[in-house]
């Protein structure tokens, strides 16, 4: 037996399906194009293709970890399962009111989505949890079973149960469930209070919905692809990512789906982090740009900030409010419409405007030849002499400049005087929006970006790391080795972990320890419970507590660390210095005299990290990299200027180059602005230091 | 080449600036309709009081008030009076946004020792003193403390005096007070970004930016107002009001690229806080006007000015000192309704029907029925909207905001503020008026005191009378109702004691029909049904439905 494992790390993204596989040898990767009609034949050809480039066989492959936009998709593309829901009488229409606000303002013809579950198929119950759990109505036991029947009637393929305060008393939740298992064996049921034990009920609603709606076909997909591997002869456990950025097991992945959300994206970000943590980098801030997005995300001693909720599917140019509220444990990031395959347009008031339109892969930028005439950012950065023609993606797709430059004069002419100047716009334009987007959310969490280390990955973030370091104010940058499978790789350096939430209202002044350390004790108990589905009994295990904490009031909680311990009645004043920390961490100040409330209370529970394997750090070059001459246009100076082209290859630890310069590799290439300059670093990443920065 | 392109550069970074600076203001505020309905604003104006750039928030009705604010704080401040350091304030209706407890704060803009511009925010505060928020005030001195317009600091030092004015004036000084500071804080950080653009484009100042934006806005507008077909345009409507029917008028009068709208014939003032300043219509009826014919032009001088909105001085609508205006709100979310009414005419394509428009704002304060019990009373308030009216080829949207950008808050949460049972918050069937395009639904609230409490209401209810009309053959939508649950009329208007026990129902009127609902697709009625949308004889009557 071998003492690591061989682990392979799978993410099934909208576009392609990417393999890493880790060995004794090191790490070998493959990237295939995604099989819509059955994706784990794609994960097979991956595994097949990864283990005969690593030189060993499929069966010996220890463990699979798995990340798939799936879930995400079936939302989008609303191919989930005919639903009931079952909630309250007097709230049947929660999910189709939603906030009773418009996400655009200005647009008289707005569409709202629809709601997961039509009206008829929401179902009412005369039953009443108070807020503070008591039982203002119970629920008749006769009721209960004739709405059991009338869903085992329905034809219904899962349902969903999501009663008023029910993160606060469970109980009609409970009997609701027993009567549906005996009406309808077999029939998967989903509880608010076991999926998303929160206040705010159109939240947590959606998301048990949400949840119900995938589960069919996760269950289905991943029943199969457990009996594909098994026919391949690899026989490993498989894993799978959650949103929170952690992995949880099989059994736990069937019964709540919904935490597999944005796992590929998470996956990133914890591939991000690993590099924060290698190179001793507190805060950073890992930006992915891939063909349609762009995503931004905060890290700050090596963890991905988090959050307990956030929107999926928008519908409408990504904005806030055009998608549906879920609420699970997940990695916080922002996602603007801004990628390589982004369209410039010009507005009314002839305007360039980039995105959030993408041309995808088909028919793709206007330099692929497929049949595209609209100019994207691809194209832009071609015309620039950011992207070489002739060795796009290891030469396997020859890139038209013609067309480009075509396509940008016949779109932008009438604003921009030539292609170069229609493409400096579009450029400078998608960078815009993607600073504007980093900034952004870094004053929501109260950050100061300038301080930040850059972690850049995905095809399209290294052709703009700089330009979006000279926008930010930021110093330094990291382009780490691998970054086109980064959420694959992302995978296998992931935690066991596992989130278990809790609705506790309680004001500070009236903290009641004892009701706290036994919510906290079942929260314990129900994460440990999971995790050991994963990781097994005994791993060595590191807790997180986490209020959600607000001044009497107002509507925002904001997340505030504790010591997880046994509370006691003396603890308030711990907990005020606590929270007033973090309030003026995010808001600059504190307000005296106004009451403190808890609202929930989230305890992750994960296994230990391994130990950092530190980077070998460079700050100043030891040798300047052979190259040869390279043009490009450099955006701040506003000028073509003579660069070299360097192989990545050849960007050693220790050897450097001074920018303006090019470093070029298969999957993207690196513009090394005349502002910063490059250093190969001992794990194969390329730092780029502002020159002023100094050594 | 470059200069259009770093002017449009620098604009995409402008709107970016102010939506930061109205991020902050949202995530800090602690009065709830900032928080929750974005009742704020902030904005970036040149030295010449134009505004520039303005965040897109959950008010319109900012929209063209903090436009013209910054020009009343350039007069009575004078430009010789203008330090570094500095910020202004107001809350005066007439010259800020409408009521009260709206304060507006302005902080100029230096660059090298030279005024360049001014940062003006707006946010809605928890209270400003006197009779506290609602309708009852027979003159504004009545609803609280107003703040002229002055000076909050100079070159950096805030007034003491003002502070302690402000303190011992209103019912929440810690929070107003740090709402204060929010509103100063939220101008310094939009300066931070400036200053830091201004470095990196090597500007000196704003002049060339602002005419670019200004004109190439303005220009837009008025293309698009010259695609409107000439004419003079009417239309009226009529609405509860809070102690007698009001009647909204306006002319529009569109010729080439000018737009003049006017609302002689509209009542004259009420004795009660439902009053308009000028300032607060211009806002809301160009907004409504902008939704139809230049939605895309981002709000500033240019794209605001092609708008010429009047009213006579006196009417409801153009209120004049010292008339009360404290709930100036209800009104002004009609007054879209009745323009949009009047291009009608002009854009048939374009305008939707009416609809519920007012917010229905619950302000509940709940008491123990024992004032021995030693149990503790609280206010709860909650925002709901009834249906939107029908559009030329939707359907009207259901329980949704419209002209405001409020969002409700959730039961659960309402019910952890007080001692309230939210009984039902559901859609209202059979609401929405008939049409080929349904109109969209309005909402059922039921709400009862925890045991032990009993609660006053204060009723602020329109549309109860007078129902959103449809248009093109559609029907109107449902008025709205206020009663108890087990019978017991209540009134729309006015503060109402509901006992212990007994549940308030509030049914929140539909937004009209478009077009004839004989004509609305079979599927979507069958569809209806079988929602509940609309009732089995509603199909058959008004649809002709006949299965």
């Amino acid at each position: 037996m071998r003492e690591d494992p061989i682990r392979a790390g799978v993410d099934i993204g909208g576009t392609f399906t990417d393999v890493a596989l880790e060995h004794a040898g090191g790490l070998s990767t493959c990237k295939l194009l995604t099989d819509h009609g059955a994706p784990e034949r794609a994960i097979m050809a991956g595994l097949e293709r990864a283990a005969a480039r690593a030189g060993v066989a499929p069966g010996d492959i220890g463990q699979v970890i798995h990340g798939t936009t799936l879930v995400t998709n079936a939302l989008i593309e609303r191919r989930g399962a005919r639903v009931a829901f079952i909630t309250t009488d007097g709230f049947r229409d929660v999910i189709e009111m939603r906030t009773e606000s418009r996400f655009e303002q200005y647009d008289l013809n707005l569409v709202l989505p629809a709601p997961l579950v039509a009206r008829a198929d929401r179902l009412v119950l005369a039953e009443r949890v108070a807020a503070d759990g008591s039982v203002l109505l119970a629920p008749d036991a006769d009721a209960i079973a004739a709405l059991a029947e009338t869903v085992a009637a329905g034809g219904y393929e899962a349902v969903a149960v999501g009663f008023l305060h029910a993160y606060a008393n469970d109980a009609h939740e409970r009997a609701m469930a027993e009567a549906l298992n005996r009406a309808a064996p077999g029939l998967p049921v989903s509880l608010s209070s076991a999926i998303s034990p929160r206040m705010r009920e159109f939240e947590r609603f959606n998301t048990v919905i949400a949840n119900a709606y995938v589960q069919p076909l996760m269950a289905d997909y991943l029943r199969r692809l457990v009996e594909r591997l098994r026919a391949a002869g690899i026989g490993a456990p498989v894993f799978m990512m959650h949103s929170g950025g952690g992995l949880i097991g099989l059994e736990t992945a069937v019964q709540q789906p919904v935490r597999l959300l944005e796992s590929g994206p998470a996956g990133g970000a914890i591939y991000a982090a690993g590099f924060a943590r290698a190179h001793g980098q507190a805060r950073t801030l890992s930006f992915d740009m891939g063909g349609t997005t762009a995503k931004i995300c905060l890290i700050e001693d090596g963890t991905p900030r988090t959050a307990a909720s956030f929107e999926v599917a928008r519908t409408w140019r990504f904005r806030k409010g055009s998608g549906m509220a879920v609420s699970t444990p997940v990695v916080e990031m922002v996602e603007i419409g801004a990628g390589g395959g982004s369209i410039a347009w010009v507005d009314g008031m002839g305007r360039i405007r980039v995105g959030p339109r993408s041309a995808g892969s088909e028919p793709g930028p206007a330099c692929y030849g497929r049949g595209g005439d609209e100019p994207t950012v691809t194209d832009a950065n071609l015309v620039l002499g950011r992207i070489d023609a002739d060795n796009f993606a290891g030469g396997a797709i020859a890139l038209s400049r013609e067309r480009a430059g075509a396509a940008l004069a016949a779109r932008l002419g009438g604003v921009a005087p030539d292609a170069q100047a229609a493409a400096f716009a579009v450029t400078e334009m998608v960078d815009e929006n993607m600073a504007n987007a980093a900034r952004v959310h870094a004053v929501e969490n109260g950050r100061d970006i300038e301080s930040y280390t850059m972690i850049a990955f995905g095809g399209g973030a290294p052709l703009h790391a700089c330009r979006q370091c000279e926008k930010l104010g930021i110093a330094a940058a990291l382009i780490p080795p691998g970054a086109g499978v980064g959420s694959a790789i992302g995978f296998l350096r992931a935690p066991f972990s596992y989130e278990a939430t809790r609705g506790l209202f309680q004001r500070l002044s009236e903290f009641d320890a004892g009701a706290v350390n036994a919510a906290l004790a079942v929260l314990e108990a129900e994460a440990r419970a999971f995790l050991a589905r994963g990781a097994g009994q005994g791993a060595a295990t590191a807790t997180r507590l986490i209020a959600h904490m607000r001044y009497g009031g107002q509507g925002w909680e904001i997340p505030v660390v504790l010591e997880h311990r046994r509370f006691a009645e003396s603890d308030r004043a711990a907990i005020r210095a606590a929270f007033e920390a973090a309030y003026r961490q995010l808001f600059g100040r504190i307000i005296e005299g106004l009451e403190i409330e808890i609202a929930n209370w989230a305890l992750r529970v994960a296994t230990a990290l391994p130990p950092v394997q530190e980077a070998r750090r460079f700050l100043a070059a030891g040798a300047e990299a052979a190259g040869r001459p390279r043009e490009f246009y450099d955006a701040a100076l506003r000028a073509t200027v003579a660069a070299r082209e360097v192989a990545r290859a050849d960007m050693a630890p220790g050897v450097g180059v001074d920018g303006p310069a090019v470093i070029v590799e298969d999957e993207t290439a690196t513009i090394v602005t005349s502002a910063f300059r490059a250093i190969g670093q001992g794990d194969g990443s390329l730092l780029l230091l502002r020159k002023e920065a100094g050594a | 080449m470059s200069a259009a392109i770093d002017h449009q550069i620098m604009w995409n970074r402008l709107i970016a600036v102010v939506e930061e600076q109205a991020t902050t203001l949202v995530r800090t505020a602690f009065s709830t309709s900032v928080r929750e309905a974005g009742d704020l604003s902030a904005g970036l104006f040149d030295l010449r009081g134009r505004m520039m750039a303005q965040a897109v928030t959950g008010t319109p009705g900012h929209v063209n008030a903090m436009a013209e604010s910054v020009g009343h704080f350039l007069a009575e401040i004078g430009m010789q009076n203008v330090f570094e350091g500095d910020v202004y304030l107001t809350n005066d209706p007439w010259k800020g946004t409408g009521h009260l407890h709206d304060i507006t704060m302005v902080s100029p803009v230096f660059r090298e020792g030279r005024p360049v511009g001014f940062f003006a925010c707006t946010a809605h505060v928890v209270d400003i003193g006197g009779r506290g928020f609602g309708p009852d005030a027979g003159e504004v001195y009545e609803e609280g403390l107003l703040l002229p317009i002055m000076k909050f600091a100079e070159r950096g030092e805030i007034s003491r005096d003002l502070l302690r004015i402000v303190r011992w004036n209103v019912r929440e000084p810690d929070q107003v007070i740090g709402d204060l500071h929010s509103l100063a804080a939220c101008n310094a950080a939009g300066d931070r970004r400036l200053q830091a653009m201004l470095d990196e484009f090597a500007l000196g100042d704003l002049a060339g930016l602002a005419d670019y934006i200004i004109d190439t806005s303005r220009a837009a507008t008025r293309a698009a107002i010259a695609a409107v077909p000439d004419g003079v345009y009417r239309n009226e409507m009529v609405v509860d009001g809070y102690d007698a029917p009001v009647r909204m008028a306006v002319t529009l009068d569109i010729e080439g690229e000018r737009l003049r709208a006017d609302f002689a014939g509209t009542s004259g003032m009420s004795g009660f806080g439902v009053n308009v300043p000028e300032v607060y219509t211009r806002a809301y009826a160009c907004y409504g006007l902008k939704c139809a014919i230049a939605p895309e032009v981002p709000n500033n001088a240019g794209s605001l000015e092609p708008f010429e909105i009047s009213a006579p001085e006196g009417c409801i609508l153009a209120a004049r000192r010292p008339a009360p205006v404290s709930v100036r709100h209800v009104l002004g979310h009609m007054v879209p309704d009745v323009v949009l009414g009047a291009l009608f005419h002009a854009l048939p394509g374009v305008v939707p029907a009416e609809g519920s428009s007012a917010l229905w704002n619950v302000q509940i304060s709940a008491r123990p029925a024992d004032p021995e019990a030693g149990l503790r009373g609280a206010e709860v308030l909650m925002f709901n909207s009834g249906g939107t009216g029908a559009r030329p080829a939707l359907d009207g949207l259901s329980a949704t905001a419209f002209p405001s950008g409020v969002k409700t808050m959730s039961v659960e949460a309402t019910e952890h503020v007080g001692p309230v049972v939210i009984w039902r918050k559901d859609l209202r069937e059979g609401s929405g008026g008939a049409g080929q395009y349904r109109g969209g639904l309005g909402q059922v609230i039921e709400i009862e005191a925890r045991q032990g409490y009993d609660f006053h209401v204060n009723a602020m209810f329109d549309r109860v009378e007078h129902p959103a009309r449809g248009r093109s053959g559609g029907g109107p939508g449902a008025c709205g109702r206020v009663e108890l649950v087990g019978g017991g009329a209540l009134k729309g208007k006015g503060r109402q004691k509901i006992a212990a026990g007994r549940r308030l129902r509030l049914c929140l009127p539909g937004g009209g029909g478009y077009g004839d609902p004989k004509a609305r697709a079979r599927d979507a009625v069958r569809a209806d049904l079988a929602a509940g949308y609309v009732s089995p004889a509603q199909a058959r009557d008004d649809y002709g439905l006949d299965e």
